[in-house]
């Protein structure tokens, strides 16, 4: 019998980011043969170094659906991957400090509602102060969700990775996709000078995804962002849940060693092709402000760090997922716009899907590749 | 608003006082960033107000420092004494802190002169209390006369070993025991770099006056010493060795310990800068030209951090270095340059002969470069060698993975204390070269800041502007 590594692969994946892995993971369970070529190594980049919510807390509502079916693959991650991830059910809160902010939770609560979602509850103050006695005093209210939580991301990375291994998933580090070339019926991949076919392509390059889409066919207005995030040294532990605002940009978290994890959309400048980011400083003061301003016993604390990740943005910060439109053989899953983590359970789960059955139980259409094709600034040039 | 200088200096050693008298002279706006309260760097460390009798003990090297201060003198010079610098941008941004507020200033060109830092000298107990480096012996008697407490035990290689020995005795200090991890294998090597270390003997002249110095006072020296354990209950009591075939165990209340002294690279590998690795010296050095310029326009790099060379050719350096930013600046020809820049090149040479002997002589032992399983590397967060050979193991390639794969180098030191010491964990258990497994990457700050000081500052507002998406 020939040995599973010596099988031909069925399907090339690009990128060992989270979706990377997670597609190549649920089509070796589907029983492909996956191959992943990776430029760097798993979890080099947003999937590695992300701040690790695993929120479905004030989602786009296109992205509802996937999140709440991704909670309950988080819930038991260990069933997928065979490692907790060290996920834990810790809740997410968004905070108003005031009752304009808190009406404006409300509104989105009953609009998630509206579509059948009961998982964004609002508290008041009094709960407000039971899940965090350290807010500041002026806050009136929040909105919860007690089910999300946090995970370690590149402890998850290497999970998929280690997991997919193990289904026989081969993963090449260091090769960086040059060119691809679809013929008679395969994709045609360089890799690090070496060539490689299979006649099924899944694009899951992260920041890097936007050229591999132009190549073949399927230009998008992608952006590499460097979203940041600072930490601080050890504090005595104060705060369970991770926390958002509403009137300003945060994220807020404390790791069970202390640290204190400080981010929330502020974004420095990504050089995706020196794989190296800067930090915007002036944003990350805003950042400690905010911090000032709601957790003002905080102030004192030293930080250790400052950093950023490379991560696709798209003009609506809602992913590219699902089949090619123009290519055939070809499955894009990029573009989660920072907040791609929670999701990455069930999107391998739909590239899956779509292999294997041609669709998926899952609403997708608002993230077909070709939605930017009609407005009329796409950002970018076709690539001939 | 930032404000503006035409060079920034960081590092008020020699390399920085040196290059801040050229360029004060000349009129340019400096500003020199500076961690300590007072100018003159580790090496002439409170050069400033030294009494008669501690410049006395601390010997006519260090006291010849003082010639450098005038180089503050200048109007067109600031000095930030007590300056923290914790982020330094591609741009030239240069932010800081001094007495718990943080600032920003702007620079036409950056001068990294921030020296030289001790080699981690990792062995099983070398995190209890009561074990030091010499550097920070040596801190102690110079700022503040201290002593350390008796039985005192040094331990190590390189030439600062036998000076903080020489410094102690002249202070009335007697070291109870120096045990030398200097290989045996060592001399043989650095020997055929002997004819050209004759060529300036000065270096070697002063090492076996010191080494007789120290003979004569009686001082046991233990050669070849290996299989270095600190012992102690909550302090460390006892050095446990083997020198000369045999075990032996001297008792101890402080033990001093010290591996040579490397590049301090925290702010050129933060700026991703180029960098070499020098077999000879074991260590990382960013590369530059001989006017110390890197690969990044605008910033250049002087004295030791430069590569270790010393204190005086870090000044010749630091003029050098400074020549060159002058010529940078419109205020002097090519010409006039290099005609400057002659005793300065040729004095540099000179420094330079002895150095490859000195290092192949000191070269750090394997025991620390790749230290046993149950030591100690990264003392932030307490992960161990083994530890790391373990992330090898699990598919760690280099000293960036190390970090998520168990917070090695995470801590408040960002990785100061033990990068060399991960890279050649790592590296070994690869059979790699160290230059092909890396260095972490270094992020901001560079040490670190208070919430406070960053809500706190006063910044340009169109750093925080967002990409148009």
């Amino acid at each position: 019998m020939m040995q599973m590594n010596d099988r031909r692969p069925d399907v090339i994946v690009v990128g060992a980011g989270l979706h990377g892995l997670s597609a190549a993971l649920h089509l070796a369970r589907a029983g492909l043969k996956p191959l992943v070529l990776e430029k760097d190594y798993p979890g080099r980049h947003a999937s590695g170094v992300n701040a690790g919510g695993v929120r479905r807390l004030g989602r786009h509502l296109a992205e509802v659906p996937l999140s709440a079916v991704a909670m309950t693959m988080w819930h038991n991650i260990a069933d997928l991957v065979g490692d907790d991830c060290g996920f834990v059910r810790c809740g997410q809160i968004k905070i108003a400090e005031t009752e304009d902010e808190l009406a404006k939770l409300k509104k989105r609560a009953r609009e998630v509602q509206a579509i059948g979602y009961d998982h964004e509850e609002i508290i008041g103050q009094d709960e407000l102060r039971e899940h965090i006695p350290a807010i500041a005093r002026h806050c009136v209210g929040a909105m919860i969700c007690r089910d999300d939580g946090a995970a370690l991301p590149f402890r998850t990375t290497a999970a998929f990775a280690y997991r997919a291994r193990s289904l026989g998933v081969e993963i090449l580090e260091s090769h960086p996709v040059t060119a691809i070339r679809r013929d008679a019926g395969q994709w045609h991949v360089t890799a690090a000078g070496r060539q490689f076919e299979a006649p099924l392509l899944v694009n899951a390059a992260g920041a890097w995804a936007g050229h591999l889409a132009a190549l073949a066919g399927d230009p998008v207005p992608l952006q590499p962002q460097a979203p940041m995030l600072m930490i601080t040294e050890r504090v005595a532990p104060f705060i369970k849940p991770v926390v958002g605002a509403t009137g300003r940009t945060l994220s807020f978290k404390q790791f069970d060693n202390g640290t204190v994890l400080i981010g929330g959309g502020l974004r420095g400048k990504a050089f995706p092709e020196r794989n190296i980011t800067t930090i915007k400083l002036a944003a990350m003061r805003t950042s400690a402000q905010t911090v000032g301003a709601l957790f003002p016993q905080m102030s004192d604390a030293r930080i250790v760090r400052f950093w950023a990740g490379i991560e696709a943005i798209m003009p609506d910060e809602i992913p590219v997922l699902g089949k090619s439109p123009n290519a055939e053989g070809l499955y894009h899953s990029f573009g989660y716009s920072a907040h791609g983590f929670q999701l990455s359970p069930v999107t391998g789960r739909i590239i899956a899907d779509l292999v294997m059955h041609g669709e998926t139980d899952l609403p997708i259409e608002a993230f077909r590749a070709d939605r930017f094709n009609s407005s009329e600034d796409t950002g970018i040039a076709r690539i001939a | 608003m930032s404000e503006r200088f035409d060079v920034a200096i960081i590092g008020a050693g020699p390399a920085g006082l040196a290059a801040a008298g050229v360029l004060g002279q000349a009129g340019c706006s400096v500003t020199l960033l500076d961690e300590q309260a007072e100018p003159g760097g580790q090496i002439y460390r409170g050069i400033g107000s030294a009494s008669g009798p501690r410049k006395s003990v601390l010997g006519a090297d260090y006291a010849a420092g003082a010639s450098l201060l005038p180089s503050l003198a200048h109007d067109s010079v600031t000095h930030i004494a007590g300056a923290t610098v914790w982020e330094v941008t591609p741009e030239r941004d240069i932010y800081y802190s001094q007495a718990g507020k943080a600032s920003g200033l702007k620079a036409e060109h950056v001068l990294v002169a921030t020296g030289a830092t001790e080699r981690p000298m990792p062995f099983p107990g070398w995190t209890l209390p009561g074990v030091m480096t010499a550097g920070a012996g040596q801190i102690l008697l110079k700022t503040a006369g201290m002593l350390p407490p008796s039985p005192c035990v040094l331990a190590g290689s390189g030439p600062l070993l036998f000076l903080i020995a020489a410094q102690y005795l002249a202070a009335g200090f007697k070291i109870d025991a120096i045990v030398e991890t200097t290989p045996r294998g060592n001399l043989a090597k650095a020997l055929p770099h002997l004819p050209g270390a004759l060529l300036n003997n000065k270096y070697l002249r002063k090492g076996l006056a010191m080494l007789a110095s120290l003979r004569k006072a009686g001082i046991p020296h233990y050669k070849a010493s290996t299989s270095l354990v600190a012992e102690g209950d909550g302090q460390v009591e006892a050095l446990k060795f083997t020198s000369g075939g045999k075990p032996h165990r001297l008792a101890c209340a402080s033990l001093l310990i010290h591996n040579g002294v490397v590049p301090n690279v925290q702010i050129s590998r933060s700026l991703n800068l180029d960098h070499a690795w020098d077999s000879l010296q074991h260590c990382w050095h960013p590369v530059t030209d001989a006017s110390g310029a890197t690969s990044l326009a605008g910033f250049r790099v002087a004295g030791d951090g430069g590569g270790i060379a010393g204190a005086e050719a870090a000044a010749h350096g630091g003029r050098l270095a400074a020549l060159a930013i002058l010529e940078d600046l419109g205020k002097i020809t090519g010409g006039e340059r290099q005609a400057r820049s002659s005793d300065d090149s040729a004095a540099l040479k000179w420094h330079g002969r002895a150095r490859p002997f000195l290092d192949a002589l000191y070269a750090p032992a394997r025991e620390f470069l790749e230290p046993a399983d149950s030591t100690i590397v990264c003392r932030c967060e307490e992960v161990t060698a083994g530890k790391i050979r373990e992330f090898v193991d699990l598919g760690c390639l280099g000293p960036n993975q190390a970090k998520s794969f168990g917070r090695a180098g995470m801590g408040p030191c960002q990785g100061r204390y033990c990068g060399l010491t991960v890279s050649s964990v790592i590296a070994a258990k690869l059979g790699k070269e160290m230059d092909e497994v890396g260095y972490y990457r270094i992020r901001p700050p560079l040490k670190p800041i208070t919430l406070r000081e960053l809500a706190s500052m006063d910044l340009d507002d169109d750093a925080d502007e967002r990409p148009a998406a």
